[in-house]
Parts: C-alpha cells; structure tokens; sequence
C-alpha cells in the first residue's frame, strides 16, 4: 500500500459522510489536540458502553473460556484443570441424553414451526381487508411473559379428562391423552407450546418479505401463462429465500438453547425424556443436588457456543450461493 | 409495500375476477382466520374467563363458561393476599430501570460511533458485532459468579436491581440498531449546528435525540417487553421473593395458593403486555426488532 491509498482512505471523497471528528485538520497528535479535536468528548460518550460491555458482555465471555478449563468454587481460588471438566461432560450418561432430545427438540420445532408459519403468511399476504387484524392475532401470544405461557399450557395439559385439552378431544371422541406425563409424548408437546409462543414472530417477518415482493413479477409470470401454486413455487419463494435461510438458521439457534419449556413444564422428566442442553448446563451449576459444577457447566456452554458457532458458519457457506440474488 | 386494499400482487387483479379464486382464496383466510382467533385469542381468553371463576368450576368444569356465577375476588385476592401487587411493582420498577439503562448505553454510544466516529470506533463495532454471533448461553454461569463476587469493588449484587439493568444493557442488538438509524441522519445538519458553535452534548441533546424518537419507540418498547418477559436470569439474582417480579414468584404462587386465585395472578401477569402490544402495534408489527425473537 503506498501513502496516497492510506490517505485516501482517512479522508473519504463524501464529505457528508464524515465523522465530525474528521472534519478539521488534523494536526500532530497530542494529548490536548486530542481534547479539542472532540476525541475526549468521543471517549465520554463512548464510556457507558464500554463499561456495560466491558464488565457484562465481553468479560464473561472470556471468562468462560477461562473457566471450562478450572475448577471453581465460590470459596477458594480457581484451579487449573485442563481438560477434566470436558472430559467430564462427555462421560456424563446424560450428555448424549440432552443432546439427543435437544436434537430432537429442533427437529420437531423444525416441521412445525417452519411451514406453519410460512402458509400462513402467504394467505395473509392476499388479505385486502383488515390485514392488520390477523397479524394482531397472529403475534399475540408472542407478547405473553413465556413463564405464564407455558405454565398455561401445563394447565391445559392436565393429564386427567377434566384437562382443557382432553375436555376438548372428548368432544370429538379422542383421548384423555396423557400429555406431559409421558415418555412419548412430553417433548412434541413441549414443541407445541414452543410453536404456539413463537410462531408468530416467523408469520410478521414472512409477511414483511412477501409484501416486498415487486409485483411486476407476478405480473410478467401471469402473463406467460403461469398459475397461482407455480407462481408461489417459482416467484414467491425464490424471491423470499433470503428471508427463509435467516429465520431457519435463527430458529435452530434459538431451539439448541431451549431451556424454559423443559425447565417449567417437565423438569427434564419424564425419565429425562425431556432433559435438554441448556437445563443439564443449569443443573450443573444451579441444581439441587449436583449444582455448583460451573466448570463442567461452563465446558457444556463452551461445547454448545462453538457448535453453533461452527454450525452457523459452515450454513453460511453453504448457502451462500443460493441464497445471493 | 402493496397498497392498502390490493393484496401482494399474487394474485392478479385479473385473478381475482374470477369467482373461483376469488372464493377460494377468501374461503382459506376465513379458515385462517377462525384458526388465529382460536389459537392466537383462545387460550388468552380462557385465561381471562378461569381467573374470574370459581376455582371448583375451573377443575371440573375448564371449558364450561360460569355454571355458578363468576368469582371476581379471585383478583382482589391474588392481588392482596399472595402479594401480586407487590411483585407487579417490582416487575414495573425493573422494566423501568432497564429500559432508562438501555437508552441511555445505545444512544450515548450510538452517538459516539456514528456522529462523534473515534479513530477506533470499527474496533469497538466489531467488538460489538461480535457479540452478536455469541450464543446467549455463555453468558449465563461467568454473569452469575460476577454478581455474586464483583471484582475489583468486592461486592454482591444478588438482589440488587443493579444485577438485572447493567446486564440487560448490554445489548448490541440495541447499539447496532440506534447506530444505524444515526448513521442515516442528515449529516449536513450536524456540519450546520457545529458551525453555530454547538457542542457534542449540545448535538446529542438537542439535535440528534429530537430526530431519533421513531427508533427510540421501537428500542423502548422491546427493552421493556423483554425485561418484563424475562425468567431464568432474573430468577438465579433475585433469591428474597420480596424483591422478584411477578413472572419469577408465579411458580411458587401457583404451590401456594388456590388455581382460581393463580389463575388471576397469571392473568394479571401478562395485562400490561397485551395493552403495550395493542397499543405499540406499529413498533412490534413493523419488523424491525424481530430478530431476535426467533424461535421454535
């Protein structure tokens, strides 16, 4: 790089889009031009967020990789362990357990709570009138606190006939169904909960990305002779699949982290048919009888963040192709 | 954006002529909405119905609609006697400071790193963006042991509200999304005022925050909402159930006391939600801080 294309890119050709800070010249850096140059009133605006972040975001996670790798108790000094905390995790009978169900968690949130959604949108999309009242409905539950949403849905879940949803099957001949309290059927019930809390954050981001599709479109395709389903194959997803590739990404994310739907709805239970990632990370370190393990809780976080972040990364690639216009 | 009373040009207007797809169409959003009302309203309204009756009806008979009349003192008791109203104020007191420790953290610093723009205000951002990609999780057990045994000051702040608003105020979501917003204001108004002889405070307070009120909206409305819908945090800070709010008390509530009365409180849990929403429409609706809120 020579000095002029260094130059050229401290000092940008827009001079709108400058800081302000820029706009004088700049003399020989001393600590008082620095004041009147702006950069100690830059700094003082700057220091709420570099203390919040500095104290609550970005040294807990160095910390965390510091204490996958200690023993810690709150009473004495850390101790080095290498990698024992790891290896603990890995031989723990329930790890492959919580890795299991949490898989099975996203999978299920997957088939229910990807289409659901994306159907939705599409005929919301062609509603002329009142379409503000169905995203209302739709995006409801998403406002309801979670802990009042899921220990609703625990009331309507009672296994005995006299629960809201058995009351309901009666009438069309169907269960009692014993809901939460089986093996089977705890975690897809789990998942409908999830999907009904959630749902409709997916629904509005979908219907923003629907109603930006340029209409021309769908106009050249009416005109080659295209019908309604090749026109949603063949226009409405294509265009929307940006949109499509970030809200799955995201949702696998957020569902590898599941943790209050199993922590108030089952404990784990039945039998640990319900034990994911994130409550055997908070058993760890905040249960009854095993708490106050943060190294193997922090190892278990450590493994889960570097999947994801591995996970994300190899998606992004992935999909990079596809997913540019 | 489609104009209002035309759908998103799926359907051809042409289309639409034709009774069959006309039909067709409106008889699927009716089912659709038929399906919304009883799914999205459902179980809020049945909410609203148990926690006015009786809590013998509620068990034997959850789906009838008050076969003996309504028990309107299943609020007054949850509010008085399992304290609701306490917990209800602590839950208003911690929104409100997160909300005040939100905005003041994304638009002091949004200013600095759009408008005031400091020779290492990238680093700073990729510091932020960063966080970004860092899954919640890690957080969760280093925040804890820092509570618990501040370094530095050597202090606890278990059952502090101090151990909720500082956390929460570290959200890059907030900075990135205030950044943004600053970055396409009118730069040639800033260049005007600071010839005028304003000052950076002078900017900030009377120039750039005046013009941010939309953005300030949306990031107020979603710091309160997510500090209202908070539970595993809150609940592992605040052990004296004095000082919890109502989200984190309600299982306890629910061990307590009777369902009719639980199911008030529950009730009475998620009233200001549903208000702010109603009334907020536009800021949750328009889509711009729904990234974060994906899941399942």
């Amino acid at each position: 790089m020579t000095l002029t294309t260094v130059d050229q890119a401290r000092e940008p050709a827009l001079p709108s889009k400058r800081g302000l800070s820029r706009s004088y010249a700049r003399p020989r850096r001393t600590p008082l031009n620095w004041v009147r140059g702006g950069g100690l009133a830059a700094f003082l605006f700057l220091l709420p967020l570099l203390f919040v972040f500095g104290a609550f975001s970005w040294y807990p996670i160095v910390r965390t990789a510091i204490m996958a790798f200690q023993h810690t108790n709150l009473v004495e000094a850390p101790t080095w362990v290498g990698f024992q905390n790891f290896a603990a995790v890995w031989h723990d009978p329930l790890f492959p357990v919580a890795v299991r169900n949490t898989a099975y968690f996203a999978f299920l949130a997957l088939i229910f709570g990807y289409p659901i959604p994306l159907v939705a949108a599409v005929l919301m999309s062609e509603v002329r009138k009142r379409r503000g009242l169905y995203s209302v409905l739709a995006f409801l539950p998403v406002v309801i606190p979670p802990v009042v949403g899921v220990l609703l849905w625990k009331t309507f879940y009672d296994a005995s006939s006299l629960g809201v949803f058995n009351t309901i099957l009666h009438w069309v001949g169907l269960g009692p169904y014993p809901w939460l309290q089986s093996q089977q059927w705890a975690m897809p019930s789990l998942v409908l909960y999830s999907t009904w809390a959630n749902a409709g954050a997916t629904i509005i981001i979908y219907l923003a990305a629907l109603i930006g599709v340029n209409p021309e479109l769908y106009e050249a395709a009416s005109v080659d002779g295209a019908g309604l389903l090749r026109k949603v194959w063949h226009i409405t997803l294509p265009q929307i699949r940006g949109v499509l590739l970030v809200t799955l990404i995201l949702q696998i994310i957020g569902t590898a982290q599941v943790f209050l739907e199993p922590y108030l709805f089952t404990d784990g239970g039945p039998v640990h048919s319900t034990l994911t990632v994130m409550l055997l990370i908070y058993n760890y370190a905040f249960g009854n009888s095993l708490g106050g393990n943060y190294g193997m809780a922090t190892a278990l976080s450590l493994m889960l963040a570097g999947f994801l972040v591995v996970f994300s990364l190899v998606y992004l690639r992935a999909t990079r192709s596809w997913s540019t216009r | 954006m489609s104009k209002p009373g035309t759908g998103s040009g799926l359907i051809s207007e042409l289309d639409w002529e034709k009774p069959r797809i006309r039909w067709g169409t409106r008889t699927l959003q009716a089912l659709l909405l038929v399906g919304l009302v009883v799914i999205g309203l459902g179980p809020i309204l049945w909410l609203a119905k148990s926690a006015i009756t009786p809590t013998l009806d509620t068990i034997t008979h959850p789906m009838a609609l008050f076969p003996h009349g309504a028990a309107w003192s299943n609020l007054s008791q949850a509010w008085n006697d399992v304290h609701v109203g306490r917990y209800f104020w602590n839950t208003v007191v911690i929104a409100f400071g997160s909300w005040a420790a939100q905005i003041i953290v994304a638009t002091t610093g949004g200013f600095a790193l759009s408008v005031l723009r400091p020779r290492y205000a990238p680093i700073i951002k990729g510091l932020l963006l960063a966080t970004l990609f860092v899954p919640v999780i890690v957080l969760l057990v280093p925040l804890y042991i820092e509570v618990v045994h501040l370094p530095i000051v050597h202090k606890s702040l278990i059952d502090s509200y101090w151990a909720l608003w500082l956390p929460y105020s570290a959200s890059a979501f907030n900075v990135i999304l205030v950044t943004r917003f600053f970055d396409n204001l009118p730069r040639e108004i800033f260049e005007a005022a600071e010839i005028d002889g304003a000052g950076p405070l002078q900017l900030f307070w009377r120039i750039v925050l005046p013009m941010s009120k939309p953005i300030l909206g949306v990031v107020s409305v979603f710091a309160i909402l997510a500090s209202w819908k908070d539970f595993l945090w809150p609940s592992l800070v605040l052990s004296n159930p004095n000082r919890q709010p109502l989200g984190v008390r309600l299982p306890a509530i629910q061990l307590q006391t009777s369902v009719g009365v639980f199911l008030a409180a529950m009730f009475i849990a998620c009233l200001v939600p549903i208000a702010g929403f109603l009334i907020f429409q536009r800021s949750f609706l328009g889509g711009t801080g729904l990234g974060g809120a994906i899941k399942g």
